[in-house]
């Protein structure tokens, strides 16, 4: 029977194909399989090639502690669509060593050094195993359970001191500065000089020694104080003229280590931490990793509250891709019309959050099983009015400005350049991806909430350039008002949460893994729990993060000035890459 | 044609800047400084400039929105404030932060708590603004208030509100939030009458 379905159709199992190499997880509340450390190689790369397993979305480490073991994850999915496919390697936690999957999925460098940098787990095989977020003077690897950051108190809130003798301090004066503080042994803050840096410069391609013309190569720094990186972001790039060689982003500059604030929160208080990332799009990363929890608590939100939430997330997607166009033309040199332009368009979609949820970018409006607030009659009118009258109006004004435009198409059209192919291997996701000509979206390729019942095309450009990474936004544009339309048709009446509303969620233990597609790509939520009130792994796949390794594959072989409008054209925002 | 383009896309800004002055004259003088104006700046059909002259103008804000939270008590009627705190912490355990410090009362006689704070802090560098608290709070004693203008000269001093400075009365809460004060009291009247009820029939 299997021998009719094409091999790519299928969803394999694993044990009986590789058998002594992978084994069922059979833990409760896990999924996936558990694979061999040294097989990995070969069972991901027949995954890969034969069963269209192309796209490596989520690279992360796990610290069982208790166990004494490390678990890297990966969730492998198809571009053609469908669930995913979740791998597991375990490896001690004295030496966690797992080989590196960068010479199958380019996807996995950030990834994988992100792991590194804050785990520790060292990944074989691996081309530039450097830290990534923290600093390189960082002692310690903050991620792991039996590491404690300054201003530490408890090991998970809610604090004990606070209540009911809860005589108020500062952390600083508990525990000044300088006191906290970890250095590396033999490290002298005054004299120390990032070896980083000199690899960095080292490692970039210069011209050859063969060249006759005896030129040098430039290597100059873009940032980390730049105002065009949208934030404090960092590009070493070297030069042969004006044309770029090679290019390294540098980033970290706004780490926080959200996933670490993250495990000592409880389950509900990470939810307005979540707006804090993208901090653009903050219904959307509520919506995530709403979704994961809900995933683990196996709850769903009702019906109203589905269209809510929709509602939201599409708004959201509106107003994150007028003002990525407005900003891209920033980029490209027209200072700040067409960037306010877009920012009216925001201000009014701001003025509906604010008056559902109470705040105009920190909404922290979902809840586990529905969301925080009803929306009254008169907001819904008013975005009826806007999804109706004013916001189609202003995408074809856009259109009408921008697209057409000489200088605009000249600086656009052919620069920065992403293959197809290369865009499913960097694990590129979103607008970018879709614009490189591949139809991934994941409402479409694995529809979460009620985006089966709704009617809206997947938009796709071919050209994999800046002008299409444009144009497909303003395609999305238009696509999300689509949705809204429908959504405004068909939204019921009736509560707007499942259950009652509780400070403390019960979460059975086991993983989850939450996706959406949000306005930058896949935003994604890996949730453990191991039965207490705060999860035990809290891990974000942030698109902009991720969409950054296909920096450099864009903008070789073009002049440095494109640089800028390049970056602007992936739409990256640091809360999130940071995070 | 090479231009033509360029030449689409500045008629496009020109009739923003044209459409400015045109609601001006429309408008007259009730377009700046007035809420009138302020309110036609943000509607949904609003053309010309969004701009507002803060802080000569200020946008109102919804009844939704938050900032800091702040003690609902009150009023006696000898004018003494009753907190409707009951110092149960469970502000304290939901805040994401962990910004709030509460001190319970106890009893001097006999030792046992009582239900009221004996000292409530807010340290309001700390908070985020989330709303937690207010929601959560299951005697309507924390709610989020409405003055964003806190701007001060001296973090140390100014920023740890005691329950002084957070106490506010109903009545402000109460018109910053009409909606939501009087679904509230609904509630607790329904309440109220079926505890009255139960105890006739008992």
């Amino acid at each position: 029977m299997s021998e009719a379905v094409p091999k790519i159709a299928q969803i394999p199992d694993l044990v009986n194909l590789f058998p002594n190499k992978v084994q069922l997880d059979t833990r409760p509340g896990y999924q996936g399989y558990i694979v061999g450390r040294e097989h990995l190689l070969d069972v991901v790369r027949q995954l890969r090639d034969e069963y269209g397993y192309d796209y490596l979305s989520s690279v992360t480490g796990v610290d069982y502690l208790p166990e004494g073991k490390m678990e890297v994850v990966y969730h492998l999915y198809k571009t053609l669509g469908g669930p995913a496919l979740v791998l597991k390697v375990q490896t001690p936690r004295e030496e966690p060593r797992v080989p590196s999957l960068v010479p199958l999925f380019r996807g996995a460098e950030f990834q994988e050094r992100e792991a590194w940098d804050l785990l520790g787990i060292r990944f074989e095989g691996h081309p530039d195993l450097r830290r990534i977020l923290m600093w390189e003077g960082f002692a310690g690897f903050p991620l792991r359970k039996d590491w404690r950051e300054p201003y530490f108190e408890e090991e998970a809130k809610p604090f004990k001191s606070r209540w009911p003798e809860g005589f108020v301090f500062r952390a600083e004066d508990r525990n000044p500065f300088g006191d906290n503080v970890q250095y590396p042994p033999g490290f002298d803050p005054e004299t120390w000089t990032s070896p980083d840096d000199e690899a960095v410069y080292r490692a970039l391609k210069r011209i050859g020694e063969d060249d006759d013309f005896h030129t040098d190569t430039l290597v100059v720094n873009l940032g980390p104080q730049h105002p065009s990186t949208h934030g404090v972001f960092r590009m070493v790039v070297s030069l042969s003229e004006e044309t770029i060689l090679d290019l390294k982003p540098i980033m970290g500059y706004l780490h926080r280590n959200h996933e670490k604030i993250g495990e000592r929160n409880t389950f509900l208080q990470n939810m307005p931490f979540t707006d804090r990332l993208d901090y653009l799009c903050s219904m959307s990363n509520n919506f995530g990793y709403a979704l994961a929890v809900e995933k683990l608590m196996g709850i769903k939100p009702p019906e109203r509250a589905e269209y809510i939430r929709v509602m939201m997330a599409e708004l959201t997607r509106f107003l994150n891709h007028i003002f990525a166009i407005g900003f891209l033309l920033n980029d490209l040199g027209a200072y700040f019309t067409p960037a306010l332009y877009a920012i009216e368009e925001r201000e009014l979609i701001l003025d509906v959050f604010e008056a559902v949820s109470g705040s105009r970018m920190m909404c922290n409006y979902f809840r586990f099983g529905g969301v925080a607030r009803d929306v009254s009659a008169d907001i819904l009118a008013k975005v009826r009015r806007l999804v109706y009258d004013r916001l189609p109006r202003k995408v074809d004004e856009m259109d009408e400005f921008l697209t057409h435009n000489e200088i605009v198409r000249e600086r656009c059209e052919g620069v920065g350049v992403l293959t197809a192919e290369q865009a499913i291997a960097n694990s590129a996701s979103g607008p970018v991806l879709r614009a490189s000509g591949v139809p991934y979206d994941v409402r479409r390729a694995e529809p979460y909430s009620i985006y089966d019942r709704l009617e809206f095309d997947v938009a796709v450009r071919y050209h994999g350039d800046i002008y299409d990474r444009y144009l497909i936004r303003l395609d999305e544009m238009r696509q999300s008002l689509r949705i809204l339309q429908q959504v405004l048709r068909d939204i019921p009446d009736g509560p707007i949460m499942t259950g009652k509303p509780q400070y403390q969620v019960r979460v059975p233990p086991g993983e989850a893994y939450g996706r959406v597609e949000g306005p930058k790509g896949e935003l994604g939520f890996y949730v453990v729990s191991n039965g207490k009130p705060n999860p035990w792994r809290y891990h974000v796949r942030a698109p902009s993060f991720i969409n950054l390794t296909s920096l450099a594959d864009m903008a070789i072989g073009h002049k440095v000035a494109d640089v800028v409008a390049i970056l602007g054209s992936i739409d990256i925002v640091l809360g999130e890459v940071d995070r | 044609m090479t231009g033509w383009g360029v030449l689409k896309s500045l008629w496009v800004t020109f009739k923003h800047l044209v459409v400015t002055y045109i609601e001006d004259l429309r408008y007259g003088k009730r377009r700046y400084f007035t809420p009138e104006g302020v309110e036609a700046r943000r509607s949904s059909d609003v053309r010309g400039i969004f701009t507002v002259q803060y802080p000569e103008e200020k946008l109102p804000v919804p009844e939704a929105f938050r900032y800091l939270p702040f003690l609902v008590y009150e009023e006696g009627p000898n004018g003494e404030k009753q907190m409707r705190c009951t110092s149960c912490g469970i502000c304290a355990k939901v805040c994401p932060p962990q910004c709030i410090w509460i001190v319970r009362r106890n009893d001097p006689q006999t030792g046992r708590p009582i239900p009221a704070p004996a000292a409530f802090y807010i340290d309001v560098d700390i908070c985020m603004n989330c709303g937690f608290c207010a929601e959560f709070c299951p005697f309507d004693a924390i709610k989020m208030d409405h003055d964003y203008e806190i701007a001060s000269y001296n973090r140390l001093s100014e920023h740890i509100y005691d329950l002084e400075k957070l106490a506010k009365p109903v009545s402000y809460y109460a018109s910053i939030r009409p909606t939501d004060y009087a679904l509230e009291e609904a509630a607790r009247a329904q309440k109220g009458d079926a505890k009255k009820a139960g105890s006739t029939a008992g």
